[in-house]
């Protein structure tokens, strides 16, 4: 069925990209389907598993539960903009060096809970950890190792 | 999911006008959180949305000597982390810290909070025409209730979700709805409406009123506040019962108790016998175990959430057990 479109801009990796959207469309949507972006994935597509999660604003959301139309100027994040193989984020090396992923579908939306907890508490408890990673679940259950690799992220960026 | 068209209306008017429909299927969206998940069952099946997360005048916190004015548009992440809610209303700061993940306390709204709908499995789905949805049967009646009412429920026996409004109505909260004619401000607690008033809806919003803002009176001196929710998982879930307490001493006296559960029934319940067990009594006198039984005055339990009784019971001894030790 044709739906309602209209065109917006949205801001998507500090870039402003004009698009036409259906206005039924989610975020992780057009993120995926219409801008090639496919590292925020499509899990549960209720809001609950964490696996779509990208930053607005610097906030982790979680994609799959907020309409493209209602984005507005605010800016979106995807782990794209993260780093690549040739130039890892810390994040990343951190997740590398300390097994912090196991299949992989879970860990684009850990790495980016990691990046706001840890650009807002540069030092977090364990407890933090667990509570700001509990919008996200890994179901090979890996979650000892990514606990280590959000500790070893804060110790290499507090390094430099 | 069908077609539908999403309306960015620049004020509370304009959004309440384009929300009276005139026979157009139409939604209030805020965070979107909720809604979402019901428009993807089918469960609501919207031609429009009316979104109202730009409003700037449904943004804010507004702390005042006389109390707080919150936008609706606040979101839970915000009261969750705002100091002067942590210090001075903090059975507000931990209810909205309480709430499903980081993901959607970023997203979810005030409002959309007092506003969402009941998780009862038999309304979420599109398989069964329960009496929510213009039906004639309360499924969940006889069927599995595990996670329903304990009191107030005969017709339709849902909870409440929220979390916000237990603590709200505890801190003697009001909330302010508005439509292009009109605007109203009433107690939190007279907002909701159990399914005896209008069995299709939880509150007594009309089509094209709006939830603007709710107003907290600052506390007395020597007042106290805790919100305390049980639940099966530490993340992502929802109460399977919850209490908020405020409490005022004066000198080693309680002189005010406002205690309200969560979770157990149709709407946010007031708990006014575990108040009345607890006013008037020294501090040393307070037997907990009265107030627990107090709270679940008249609880009732379906087949399959017993449970429920003696955790509530528990819930709120340990709430005001808690909240008494802060003064020693």
């Amino acid at each position: 069925m044709v739906g309602v479109r209209s065109h917006v801009t949205l801001n998507v990796n500090q870039a402003p990209l004009d698009i036409e959207i259906d206005h039924r469309w989610t975020l992780l949507h057009v993120l995926r389907d219409e801008l090639g972006l496919t590292g925020a994935k499509r899990g549960c597509d209720r809001g609950e598993c964490g696996a779509c999660t990208v930053l607005l604003d610097g906030k982790p959301i979680c994609s799959c539960q907020m309409l493209a139309m209602q984005v507005g100027d605010r800016q979106v994040t995807t782990i794209e903009s993260l780093g690549d193989s040739s130039n890892l984020n810390p994040i990343q090396q951190a997740f590398l060096d300390k097994d912090g992923g196991q299949c992989g579908f879970c860990t684009p939306g850990f790495l980016l809970s990691t990046k706001a907890l840890l650009d807002s508490n540069a030092n977090p408890s364990e407890w933090d950890i667990r509570n700001g990673l509990a919008g996200n679940l890994c179901r090979c259950n890996a979650y000892g190792r990514i606990i280590e690799s959000v500790k070893e992220a804060a110790r290499l960026i507090a390094e430099g | 999911m069908k077609p539908l068209e999403v309306i960015n209306p620049s004020t509370v008017q304009e959004a309440s006008q384009l929300a009276q429909s005139n026979g157009t299927p139409t939604n209030l969206i805020a965070g979107g959180t909720d809604l979402l998940d019901e428009i993807k069952e089918g469960v609501v099946r919207p031609d429009k949305l009316v979104n109202l997360v730009s409003l700037t005048e449904m943004q804010g916190i507004n702390v005042k000597p006389s109390g707080l004015d919150i936008g609706a548009g606040t979101t839970l992440a915000e009261l969750a982390s705002h100091s002067d809610i942590i210090r001075d209303y903090a059975a507000l700061a931990q209810a909205a810290e309480s709430v499903a993940t980081p993901q959607i306390r970023n997203v979810g709204t005030l409002g959309g909070n007092l506003c969402q709908r009941p998780r009862c499995w038999y309304y979420r789905s599109i398989s069964f025409l329960c009496r929510k949805k213009g039906g004639t049967t309360c499924f969940a009646a006889l069927g599995e209730n595990k996670y329903h009412a304990i009191l107030g429920g005969s017709d339709c026996v849902i909870v409440h979700p929220s979390d916000l409004a237990v603590a709200l109505i505890s801190l003697d909260a009001s909330i302010t709805l508005s439509s292009a004619a009109s605007t109203r401000t009433m107690p939190v607690e007279k907002f909701f409406a159990g399914p005896d008033v209008n069995i299709m809806a939880e509150n007594v919003l009309t089509p094209g009123e709006i939830v603007t803002s709710v107003s907290i009176p600052a506390l007395p001196a020597n007042s106290k506040s805790i919100y305390l929710k049980a639940k099966e998982r530490q993340g992502m879930d929802f109460a399977t019962s919850s209490v908020a307490v405020a409490l005022t001493l004066a000198g080693d006296v309680v002189s005010s108790a406002r205690v309200t559960i969560g979770g157990v029934a149709p709407i946010p319940w007031r708990a006014t016998a575990a108040e009345s067990v607890l006013v008037g009594k020294a501090v040393g006198n307070v037997d907990l175990k009265e107030v627990g039984e107090a709270a679940v005055h008249r609880a009732k339990a379906l087949e399959h959430n017993g449970y429920k009784i003696r955790l509530t019971s528990g819930l709120a001894s340990r709430a005001v057990e808690t909240l008494l030790s802060q003064w020693r």
